[in-house]
């Protein structure tokens, strides 16, 4: 059973998103032009050298998650 | 520093006796198992402050940790060409900590003052490219004297027919064990010794899914959605409660825990020589948590090849229901904890980092295929800052 506060929160966001995504026109990108969006700084995932940085927040600060790494347990962290 | 060296020197000789073709003039791919990519991070992490949860609000926060990560990936094709990665990471950090010292009040340097924590893991996937598919399964495991933990993940993502979007799915379990080391003036039947802590479960279940998306060429963005249940154990033991009467308690917080992040990156090509690198969190929780994460970080090329990137992320919670400060809580709360982790505060994160990646390797180095320096500074609204400076060396 999911909290009213987190309800209406998740309601409130998932609209954010959803009208983002109605708002984009994507145009189909073909490989040959992907040469930027390939670049190694332009990856959407975590990079390496910040796994201690993420580690510290996670021990530092009551919230985790939503980035592709823990969110949650595996070490004495919140 | 004369480590790292050697290390970066063992690691270039074994990527040279790895060294084979993958392809050769009639496409042909191999299947034998090679070495794709080899990653050394190692970082250094000061913080001060004087909220210790240990001593129930108040204290010094002084702690230092030195953590090194070695990863290895591999890839091998199989017969109907579906790509294997093999990922086996190995971690350890040691740290220094001046509030768990302070478990034993009357000790000057106790055992507690230190650690060291082992946690290596293994990630397999395979990836059918014909079908833009990938599943993959994970298996990980950290250990640190009064915290163990077995970890496993399952993941599956889908590419779009026209590969320009991607949807992933994972769940995640850890199954961990957290020893009872109470505050020593709170421990029943005198001081025990190492081997008689007992221990308890801590459980995390997350499900999480992810979907990203190229806008045109210079833009792409993703959504990411996690829903966390923690159950069992939530406190840390070893975490006093001063009351208003005075009284010390352990910690105590409920047993169970359900989170709700959200969050967003949109990464953006500017010109030549920019990229901004953004990215925003909402989080929620039954405990009462609510904050939001934003990051921005524009690497900047100066030439092809060298990169500075300036970052900053600002980050905001609200306090758990259950936190109060020192000698505030009362007899009448059932939960309680002094914990400034779990109190509201904002904090800012600066710095900056440096990668050089030359085509012919660094120091001339083939294989040597990348070093990234990054120091970052801390300020949170309680007092607390910190300091972290990071090392990735990347060969392949």
């Amino acid at each position: 059973m999911i909290p009213q506060k987190i309800k209406k929160n998740l309601i409130i966001m998932l609209s954010i998103i959803t009208t983002s995504l109605l708002a984009y026109s994507c145009t189909t990108v073909k490989e040959y032009q992907k040469n930027r969006l390939n670049d190694g700084e332009m990856g959407l995932s975590n990079r390496k050298i910040e796994k201690t940085e993420l580690s510290f927040q996670a021990y530092r600060e009551g919230s985790s998650g939503a980035n592709a790494g823990k969110s949650g347990g595996g070490c004495g962290c919140n | 520093m004369k480590k790292i060296f050697l290390t970066a020197a063992g690691l270039v000789t074994l990527l040279q006796s790895f060294a084979q073709k993958t392809k050769d003039s009639t496409g042909f791919e191999s299947r034998k198992l090679k070495i794709e990519e080899v990653n050394l991070v190692s970082s250094y992490y000061t913080q001060d402050g004087n909220n210790a949860a240990v001593t129930g609000g108040i204290g010094s926060e002084k702690l230092t940790d030195i953590a090194n990560v070695f990863d290895v990936k591999l890839a091998m094709y199989d017969k109907k060409m579906r790509k294997h990665t093999f990922d086996a990471e190995v971690g350890i950090d040691h740290y220094t900590s001046a509030s768990s010292d302070m478990i034993d009040l009357k000790a000057n340097s106790s055992a507690s003052h230190s650690d060291t924590r082992f946690y290596p893991s293994l990630n397999w996937s395979v990836e059918n490219d014909a079908k833009g598919r990938t599943v993959g399964a994970a298996l990980s495991f950290s250990n640190e004297f009064d915290y163990r933990s077995f970890g496993g993940n399952i993941i599956f993502s889908q590419k779009t027919k026209n590969r320009n979007g991607e949807f992933t799915a994972k769940f995640q379990t850890y199954l961990d064990q957290v020893k009872l080391v109470a505050p020593i003036e709170l421990r029943t039947g005198g001081t025990q010794r190492h081997y008689d802590y007992p221990t308890t479960a801590r459980n995390t279940f997350a499900g999480s899914i992810s979907y990203s998306q190229i806008i045109n060429e210079r833009l792409q963005i993703m959504f990411l959605a996690d829903i966390v249940q923690q159950q069992g154990y939530l406190s840390l033991p070893f975490h006093r409660v001063y009351f208003s009467d005075a009284t010390v308690h352990q910690e105590n917080l409920p047993s169970t825990r359900l989170k709700i992040p959200l969050g967003f990156r949109a990464n953006y090509f500017l010109g030549d020589r920019f990229i901004i690198r953004s990215y925003y969190r909402f989080y929620t929780d039954d405990w009462g948590l609510t904050s939001h994460t934003a990051n921005i970080e524009v690497p900047i090329k100066l030439t092809p090849f060298l990169s500075v990137s300036p970052f900053y992320r600002y980050y905001s919670q609200s306090a758990i229901k259950y936190f109060e400060a020192y000698e505030t809580h009362t007899e009448q709360d059932q939960f309680y904890t002094s914990n400034y982790d779990l109190s509201k505060f904002t904090s800012n994160f600066f710095g900056a980092g440096i990668r050089f990646a030359p085509p012919k390797g660094v120091l001339g180095e083939k294989h040597f295929n990348m070093i990234e320096l990054r120091y970052g500074h801390y300020i949170r609204s309680t007092g607390l800052t910190s300091d972290i400076i990071s090392i990735n060396l990347k060969f392949k």
